[in-house]
């Protein structure tokens, strides 16, 4: 177990550099952040070139690259261009995200599982066909549509949930928000436990389970379920780092000053060091994930050993 | 392999409502060719009507599959208007108003006017031209590539594997939204071509997994393992025994990605990043209503709509050919 | 002779004359409605089993033997499998018009099934002792711990060297034999009157197959159970059981005595099915296959279903459908020309 997980970490290694340096690519050689600093005036040259050297920006890009992470893994992360360090950001950016993906994730798994179980039980009747179209049709309105929508109705018309949420970011206000986040991997997660559940229900040893006698409730949570829901974990496992990558239009929909929110103010202003800076520790966050969901696996799945 | 397991679909998760469908379903199609699941139909070894191929057989049920029918009516529709817009809108989709700006439905303008005094119908209509191009583009681009890539590296294995397996984890590590917006943001073209290269770009690895194990799959089939001893060529083995069953499987991914695409882009487009204009997007569109969604909420209602719908058909076409071109999930 | 329903009177009561048999199914009709059409999978079979009996229920896949074990079980998989017409008296009551939680109960504590392979049939992620003493917690009420202590027992008893050790062990890491010893051990846990072992050796290598055969051979005898074996095997039948049917296309189309059936088949079928066992014997002669395929059941051949295979097929065979005709004492046939098989096979 132990060599497996060391194995993984440093299978990790070249895919954090890789993700880091295409984005670091991205933000240092294809734009200007000298010159976005300026914004529309043209800077002053000798300014711009001091200003280049002190953020060693004269060197070659692997060059950048490099000092770039030693200064990261001393913890710093640079400062954005308002002066405000970019610690500082994160420290009050990345609890509320957190908070707003916990609540997305918890709803995605209780309501997923919980259609996906009853449809993927009623295979092929009218429950089933319900589900599996409602599922499709919220994959297929985008985000930032659901989420305008479901604002409207709750926030505006009907008042139930407030429209923008506080700077703090109370949990109680993170609710439809949290929804508006966990609608298309809800539906990901109510149709892979349907399949999972279908496939299982005539796998053999649920057969044998019912002819040992056992009631209805027992089959289904103890031998149908323990086996389906192995998929379910995992997809909800690697979802955990992609909501928190990916919660950039909700945060502007309700408003949100979680990490969604500022990276798109950082992408806006060219604001190299909070991109970078964010992106690597998202990065760092989804690879973490993904390992934490195959050593899940041993757990869930005795058959797996790891080497 | 642990990792094998995994449903690392990064492409879109969360919040682009790009996320690529079917993870695990279409990963079921990686294990065919697959018989009933054990018990469902009726007992193994009862020969049930004359055997149909797996091509005629998801046509056969297709054609009666009311989900087919109707998305390929749609999209069929959403092209001919992609391609020649003026057939059913005749005004310009540029031409302002400001007088009726943000003006509700009126006779001749059934979906009212946008914040410059534009006609909402006309512009929706011609929206779907931007939609449609980025879409099948970068499906096709990403389709080829993904499955050229996945395809030599299921069928050669070794450490051109390897290394196109973490040069796929590399893509996945990336949050698309967050990747687009720093990667177009810098960009200055109005074309399309960007946001496809990037679609592209992100989209090829999750083909070449599909590609990859239905390659690997075919290859331990005892048939191929036959052939090769019978002394098969590698072309020989590739074209007429593997490429055959990993076609079915990408197809089916590339439909459904056909739709989460369309969705990413104009997610994109939404946040700035992607068409600007003067392109007609439904997602600037949406994007320039977000503000005024309590006065004149038909602004964004119609574009959304029509964005929603485009994506569904493409999503609910890529479903019903999975349904139809995977024997166990009946 | 045969009552109205074709059921045979008289026909494998074995030695007991109660009027009650342990098991007594009469006219079991099955079928699965899919979307290529109806398969008639059971069509009318009946048969008795007593206590301490053991009855080989024989036939190709696809002739409805796992079908009517599953049918006499309750576990057929509905949809798309229904049981459209007929009774499976259980000592004395029809476990066809129980309530669903009655018969429940009967499942697992007075009759039990093994299975064919015990990798699948077996639950991956449960440690065998928990799916062991699952038994006696749902059934009996007994504590983790009592049931666990049931387990190692049951474990003991079936033969697995170091029970108590293994008791947390998952089924993979058990060997195949060990793993069909630890489906006999739950058919056996709560003490059944009745088993019924569907193919239990086919998974198994030749010589662990003898010896799994053995301890459920020897089990049965020292329980008095009845048992009801499921196999196309032929050699796994003849050391243990006490009476064959032989099933095709979803009937029974012979039924006799172990030792008269492997001496004088009274159908054709059956003649066909012993004489394509290889025989050292017959060394250097062409081994017999029977021709054709079984039928299509969506659309079963009228007349004899077995007609078109039959190499004694006359145009009888064709239109009307034979009668389990008594061919003996204990022993029956479908065959029009029972009586010219049986002199033929003499």
């Amino acid at each position: 177990m132990g060599r497996y997980v060391i194995r993984r970490l440093l299978q990790m290694v070249p895919v954090f550099i890789g993700s880091t340096f295409l984005i670091f690519f991205m933000v240092y050689a294809l734009g200007d952040p000298v010159a976005a600093m300026f914004g529309d005036r043209a800077p002053d040259p000798a300014t711009a070139a001091q200003i280049r050297r002190d953020l060693y920006l004269d060197h070659p890009l692997w060059q950048q690259y490099l000092h770039y992470m030693g200064q990261i893994f001393q913890g710093n992360f640079g400062t954005a261009f308002n002066g405000q360090s970019v610690t500082e950001l994160m420290a009050s950016a990345f609890p509320v995200t957190l908070r707003l993906t916990i609540v997305a994730i918890v709803i995605e798994m209780v309501v997923g599982i919980v259609l996906g179980v009853f449809s993927g039980l009623r295979r092929g009747r009218g429950i089933d066909t319900s589900v599996l179209l409602l599922s499709l049709i919220v994959v297929s309105i985008p985000t930032f549509v659901s989420g305008y929508l479901l604002q409207f109705v709750f926030g505006v018309r009907w008042g139930w949930a407030a429209p923008s949420v506080a700077p703090e970011a109370p949990w109680n206000e993170l609710l439809l928000p949290g929804l508006v986040l966990a609608l298309v991997s809800l539906a990901y997660v109510t149709r892979l436990t349907r399949t999972s559940i279908a496939e299982n229900a005539h796998a053999d040893y649920v057969r044998t389970a019912i002819a040992k006698g056992l009631p209805q409730r027992r089959v289904i949570t103890r031998h149908l379920l323990r086996n389906s829901l192995i998929p379910v974990v995992t997809f909800i496992g690697t979802d955990i780092g992609a909501l928190m990558g990916g919660a950039i239009v909700t945060e502007r929909i309700f408003n949100i000053h979680g990490v969604g929110f500022q990276l798109y103010q950082g992408i806006l202003r060219q604001n190299s060091p909070t991109v970078v800076g964010f992106v690597t520790i998202l990065v760092l966050v989804f690879l973490l994930a993904n390992l934490l969901v195959d050593l899940l696996y041993a757990v869930l799945d005795p058959r797996i050993r790891y080497a | 392999m642990p990792e094998s397991y995994v449903p690392k679909e990064a492409i879109g998760h969360g919040d682009g409502g790009s996320a690529a469908l079917a993870i695990g379903e279409a990963e079921s199609l990686e294990r065919r060719p697959g018989a009933a699941p054990p018990g469902a139909g009726p007992p193994a070894g009862v020969p049930l009507g004359k055997p149909r191929s797996l091509w005629s057989d998801a046509w056969h049920d297709l054609r009666r599959n009311p989900v087919f029918v109707l998305s390929a009516l749609v999209i069929v529709f959403l092209v001919i208007i992609a391609i020649w817009p003026q057939l059913i809108a005749t005004g310009n989709p540029y031409r302002a108003d400001l007088a009726k700006a943000q003006q509700g439905p009126q006779p001749g303008h059934p979906f009212g006017f946008d914040t410059q005094g534009r006609d909402v119908y006309t512009r929706v209509v011609y929206g779907a031209r931007a939609s449609i191009t980025v879409g099948v583009c970068a499906t096709a681009g990403a389709a080829l590539l993904g499955s050229l890539l996945g395809g030599m590296a299921g069928f050669f294995g070794g450490w051109w594997d390897s290394l196109l397996s973490r040069l796929a984890d590399i893509f996945f590590g990336i949050p698309v939204i967050l990747g687009g917006l720093v990667f177009l943001s810098v960009v200055v073209s109005t074309t399309v071509w960007p946001v496809v290269g990037f679609i592209v770009l992100l989209g090829w690895p999750q083909v070449s997994r599909i590609a990859r194990g239905s390659v690997v799959t075919a290859k331990q089939n005892d048939y191929v393992q036959a052939a090769r001893a019978l002394g098969a060529g590698n072309g020989r083995l590739l074209l007429r025994h593997i490429a055959p069953n990993a076609v079915a499987p990408v197809i089916v991914v590339a439909t459904i990605a056909l739709g989460t695409y369309i969705a990413l882009e104009a997610t994109l487009s939404y946040l700035g990043a992607g068409l600007k204009p003067p392109t007609v997007s439904w997602g600037i569109d949406i994007s320039t209503a977000s503000t005024y969604i309590r006065s004149a909420p038909h602004m964004l209602l119609w574009p959304a709509g029509a964005l929603s719908i485009t994506v569904l058909a493409f999503i609910m076409l890529g479903d019903a050919v999975r349904d139809a071109l995977d024997p166990k999930l009946r | 002779m045969t009552d109205e329903d074709g059921r045979p009177t008289g026909v494998a009561r074995g030695t007991a004359t109660a009027d009650t048999a342990l098991l007594d199914v009469r006219d079991l009709r099955v079928e699965f409605r899919t979307r290529d059409g109806v398969a008639k999978a059971v069509n009318g079979v009946s048969f008795r089993v007593e206590p301490g009996q053991t009855l080989a229920v024989l036939g190709e896949s696809g002739s409805g033997k796992s079908v009517t074990a599953q049918a006499v079980m309750g576990i057929l998989d509905s949809p798309p499998g229904f049981v459209t017409g007929g009774e499976v008296l259980f000592q004395g009551r029809d476990l066809l018009k129980l309530r669903k939680d009655e018969r429940r109960k009967v499942r697992g504590a007075k009759m039990a099934m093994i299975f064919q392979d015990a990798l699948s049939s077996l639950n991956p992620v449960l440690s065998v002792g928990a799916q062991l003493g699952e038994m006696f917690r749902v059934h009996e009420g007994m504590s983790r711990k009592e049931a666990r202590g049931r387990a190692v027992e049951l474990m003991e008893r079936v033969g697995i060297p170091a029970a108590r050790e293994r008791v947390g062990d998952y089924p993979h890491q058990f060997s195949g034999g060990m793993r069909q010893r630890i489906m006999i051990a739950m058919a056996l846990a709560l003490g059944p009157d009745l088993i019924i072992a569907d193919e239990p050796t086919t998974a198994l290598d030749v010589t662990v197959q003898a010896q799994v055969m053995d301890l459920l051979a020897e089990l049965q005898r020292e329980l008095t159970m009845g048992l009801i074996l499921i196999t196309h095997d032929l050699g796994v039948v003849a050391d243990v059981a006490d009476t064959i049917a032989v099933m095709y296309a979803g009937r029974i189309v012979e039924t006799a005595p172990v030792h008269q059936l492997y001496k004088a088949p009274a159908h054709p079928y059956t003649r066909g099915l012993l004489d394509s066992i290889p025989r050292l014997d017959h060394k250097g002669q062409r081994l017999y296959a029977i021709k054709g395929l079984p039928p299509n059941l969506t659309a079963i051949p009228p007349g004899c279903p077995f007609n078109p295979r039959c190499p004694l097929a006359q145009d009888i065979c064709r239109t009307d459908l034979p009668p389990l005709y008594e061919a003996g004492p204990g022993r029956a046939s479908a065959c029009h020309f029972w009586k010219e098989t049986l002199d033929g096979a003499r």
